[in-house]
């Protein structure tokens, strides 16, 4: 083993992969908390739709388009000095989840936004012609009837946060990508490289997977 | 019960008028037909009811209330007194059969106790009681419609519309939805507008009947009247759809 991998620090990786998965479930968690109102206003405001409003549907779309166009690492670079403003460093596992959040949290709206789309409009029209009001119909009919796409939505947008904390080393972040970058790629130790390859081809597997087993759990098509 | 007064509906992109000058008055307790082809206007018809569309022009009023003067609250009030099914039925699929009978209620605010006795009751009356754990994917089309009455019913209407309420179901299943839907005017005094297109539907259940074509309403009179001599070409073209 020592002789394979003589560079790697074990230690060193555990600290990685720890920064990697607290900033994989800060991010995600605040991503799905910001992006599932976000994505619910795009639904709603959309023409033909319940709260129709053409206005604050143009404004929310361009503004997701925009920070969607954005590439992460440019973002990443863009966002320091609203990171230290938010939450006082742009280093570490806590500097790298602000960037995290305005990465993933848009591409989560429209995910949202589509998962939105697919649900019956007669169940929606049911829920009306009961009577329902539109925070009713959203929190009652709405997102339990989306709930499967919800769920691979935030798997996906996962899945993509993982690669983004492998960017955010570039700035200081920590975690696994940190380690590729740094000990990996700059200093040519190609076995540093492999482990921390696998274990973040590792880390999506085991998102995928629960995120499959969640969405079926919540699936009574 | 309802009157529809001089309505007319124009969709924003439309050239054509969906619904074109429409009067027409469906009586307490009675059950009201309104047939026609597609596209004839009859869903945006049946939709001014429960405001679901608003008409362009015309008034709609449900026990003399003019809808257009409803507020918000007010009309929310309104629909919990007007049930509704639909063709596709509408049901929620991440609820269990009890759970989307009870749904109406939850909205209302009906404590849980109340609505558990109540929704139990409602399965038996449309004969599902036994079905009440089971998702709407596990059970048939015609057993889907009468989770769908059964929901209509849950906060004790005095209207129900049917929106093509029989038209994806086999016609042994159909006659058993509108015996119950016939049964349901019956004993609770329960006052039905229906649409479809099939005449088959409108002389098994209905008192009435107007017959709806591109827009305008071309005839209109009870249904054995109809049956035994349509006045209007459309009505006779429909008339010679139904087998004797």
């Amino acid at each position: 083993m020592n002789t394979w991998f003589a560079n790697v620090d074990w230690s060193d990786i555990a600290t990685a992969c720890r920064d990697t998965l607290a900033m994989l479930g800060g991010s995600l968690l605040l991503t799905v908390l910001l992006g599932l109102p976000l994505g619910v206003l795009l639904y709603l405001t959309a023409e033909r739709q319940i709260s129709q409003n053409r206005a604050v549907n143009l404004v929310l779309g361009t503004a997701v388009n925009i920070l969607r166009s954005v590439p992460f690492v440019i973002l990443l670079i863009v966002m320091i000095p609203l990171t230290v403003a938010l939450v006082g460093t742009s280093l570490g596992v806590v500097g790298a989840i602000p960037p995290l959040v305005v990465g993933a949290a848009p591409f989560y709206a429209r995910l949202v936004e589509s998962a939105l789309k697919e649900v019956d409009r007669t169940t929606i029209e049911a829920a009306q012609a009961m009577g329902a009001t539109t925070r009713q119909i959203v929190t009652g009919a709405l997102i339990p009837e989306a709930m499967p796409g919800l769920v691979s939505g935030a798997t996906v947008t996962a899945v993509a946060l993982v690669s983004f904390t492998a960017m955010a080393g570039v700035v200081g972040a920590g975690g696994l990508g940190d380690l590729a970058i740094r000990f990996g790629y700059q200093r040519f130790q190609t076995d540093v490289m492999i482990v921390t390859v696998v274990l973040l081809v590792l880390l999506v597997q085991i998102i995928q997977f629960a995120g499959d087993r969640l969405a079926r759990h919540v699936t009574h098509r | 019960m309802i009157a529809l007064d001089q309505v007319h509906k124009r969709y924003a992109g439309s050239p054509v008028a969906a619904l074109d000058g429409v009067s027409l008055e469906v009586a307490r307790g009675e059950v009201f037909g309104v047939i026609g082809a597609s596209g004839a206007g009859k869903s945006t018809l049946i939709r001014l009811v429960n405001a679901l569309e608003v008409p362009s022009a015309g008034r709609v009023t449900v026990e003399g209330i003019d809808l257009a003067t409803l507020s918000p609250g007010g009309l929310r009030a309104l629909r919990r007194r007007i049930g509704m099914i639909f063709q596709n039925f509408g049901l929620l699929s991440s609820r269990t059969v009890a759970d989307n009978v009870a749904f109406p209620l939850k909205l209302a605010g009906v404590p849980r106790a109340e609505r558990a006795a109540k929704t139990a009751a409602l399965l038996d009356r449309v004969g599902l009681g036994d079905h009440a754990g089971k998702y709407p994917a596990q059970l048939s089309g015609g057993q889907k419609q009468r989770v769908g009455i059964a929901r209509a019913l849950a906060t004790d209407p005095d209207i129900l519309l049917c929106d093509e309420a029989t038209s994806a179901l086999d016609p042994e299943t159909t006659r058993s939805v509108l015996d119950l839907l016939r049964a349901l005017n019956r004993e609770l005094g329960l006052t039905i507008l229906l649409i479809t297109h099939e005449m088959d539907v409108v002389r098994a259940v209905c008192d009435r009947v107007a017959v709806l074509d591109r827009g305008t309403v071309v005839e209109t009179g009870r249904v054995a009247d109809i049956f035994a001599g349509a006045a209007h070409p459309v009505t006779r073209r429909m008339l010679a759809g139904v087998g004797a």
